[in-house]
């Protein structure tokens, strides 16, 4: 888990939407420059040469005209045949004219969600996210975790993001563009990567103090590995047999951690807090901001103002060292 | 301040370096080293440690001006060979310490205690 080679957030991966979004900026970028090379040739032309009137009208009408209306319609058009793309429309006959008069073939649009597309609830929160994966259509509650999704590869994953507070805005750039989480509003967002791989997420808009420390992680993995870590996320825990663990799941309920986390199959089942039922597997702590291990799980427990000011999470200060470290260890074999 | 008188101070500077970092300190660790790997094992979310980014932690002791420890956790001689174990695993030698046993090598251990003696 400590090692994570993440791609850079400029690279989009291949069969994602961002990689769509790629495309469309350079062709802008491009298409931008050399018309920006042409105008400033005209203006040389103009300033430089010797004046002549004829074709002063064609000159007018052509470039003044034709020639914008022509790009803008072209470009339009072309915005929204990846917009459709991207968002994954049902693909009307119009629609379907227009994304193949761009060259957007069936490969690299994003299907859209058939009533077998996995869907993953992701909720902002100020400052992580939590995320629902429905194994069964309309239950969101038995596969709970945070700050982490896992995608299986080649295969679209339906998201509907919405918040319980202030607006964030979820955005993987390797992925796809940003979509908002609005108070009171479920948008949707349809992810996929053909390749196996881990994307950082990051929210796009302002939540609050901690909001640069709100990031998380996507993995994309094949079916097979997708389904043995489902499976695993759904499972509830058990009252540790060995005397150590068994002491770090004690200090648990001595302190305050149960009042605002879940930890299924226990006695835990607050709700403000994350999910830490398989706490150890992830690749993070507190969204983003640290690596998983039993030393940040014991700093993060006890110093967590330290490390995130502000953020509902108190220091923890009533532990003896050893419960402490009894109490990490424990969260950590969470797995 | 001439050229020559600069390189005359400089090589006082370093000598007084020199001879205080003799005994008993020495251990056979790479200093830059022992720095990335503090930031990768992120250290600093328990102590202050300078020259480490973001390390502000106050759940554990400041560390800086480790070198001139007399003592380790306030207990232990501040030896090498005892800080490369207290590092690495600390209950071992202090069963009541909040310090978690971390997974690292003898080597990285050995190079954050490196860096360690490098703070004075």
């Amino acid at each position: 888990m400590s090692e994570m080679r993440l791609p850079s957030a400029l690279h989009a991966a291949p069969g994602s939407g961002a990689e769509l979004l790629s495309e469309l900026g350079l062709v802008l970028y491009c298409g931008a420059g050399i018309i920006f090379i042409v105008v400033v040739a005209l203006a040389l032309h103009a300033t430089f040469a010797k004046p002549s009137p004829a074709g002063t009208r064609a000159w007018i009408v052509g470039g003044g005209i034709v020639f914008p209306l022509l790009t803008l319609f072209l470009l339009l058009n072309y915005t929204l045949a990846v917009g459709s793309a991207v968002a994954a429309l049902e693909s009307g006959t119009a629609l379907q004219l227009l994304l193949d008069c761009f060259g957007i073939d069936a490969q690299k649009r994003i299907p859209p969600p058939s009533p077998g597309t996995m869907r993953v609830h992701v909720i902002g929160k100020q400052w992580w996210w939590e995320v629902r994966y429905e194994i069964v259509r309309g239950d969101t509650s038995t596969a709970v975790l945070a700050n982490e999704l896992h995608l299986p590869v080649g295969e679209p994953v339906e998201l509907l993001l919405t918040t319980t507070d202030v607006i964030h805005s979820f955005w993987v750039p390797s992925l796809a563009g940003k979509v908002d989480m609005i108070p009171g509003r479920t948008n949707r967002l349809i992810l996929r990567a053909n390749t196996p791989g881990l994307y950082r997420g990051q929210c796009a808009e302002y939540c609050g103090g901690q909001h640069a420390l709100m990031a998380l992680y996507v993995k994309s993995q094949p079916r097979r590995e997708f389904e043995t870590w489902l499976q695993r996320q759904a499972r509830s825990v058990t009252r540790p047999d060995d005397a150590f663990l068994l002491a770090g799941y004690e200090a648990f309920f001595k302190g305050t951690c149960p009042d605002c986390h879940t930890v299924r199959g226990t006695p835990a089942t607050g709700k403000s807090g994350p999910d830490l039922t398989h706490v150890g597997s992830r690749y993070s702590l507190a969204a983003g901001t640290l690596r998983n291990h039993v030393g940040t799980m014991a700093g993060w427990i006890a110093g967590a103002q330290d490390i995130k000011p502000g953020n509902a999470m108190p220091d923890s200060e009533i532990y003896t060292g050893r419960e402490l470290r009894a109490l990490a260890a424990w969260l950590g074999s969470l797995e | 301040m001439s050229l020559r008188a600069l390189i005359a101070a400089a090589t006082l500077v370093l000598t007084a370096r020199q001879s205080s970092s003799d005994v008993p300190h020495r251990i056979t660790g790479d200093v830059q080293r022992g720095q990335q790997t503090i930031v990768r094992l992120e250290c600093g979310v328990c102590h202050v440690i300078p020259g480490i980014p973001g390390a502000r932690g106050r759940v554990g002791p400041s560390l800086a001006a480790y070198r001139r420890n007399v003592y380790i956790a306030g207990r232990y001689p501040n030896l090498p060979e005892v800080l490369v174990r207290f590092v690495r695993d600390a209950p071992s030698l202090a069963p009541d310490t909040a310090m978690p046993s971390i997974a690292m090598s003898e080597r990285e251990a050995r190079d954050i205690a490196a860096y360690l003696y490098s703070l004075e």
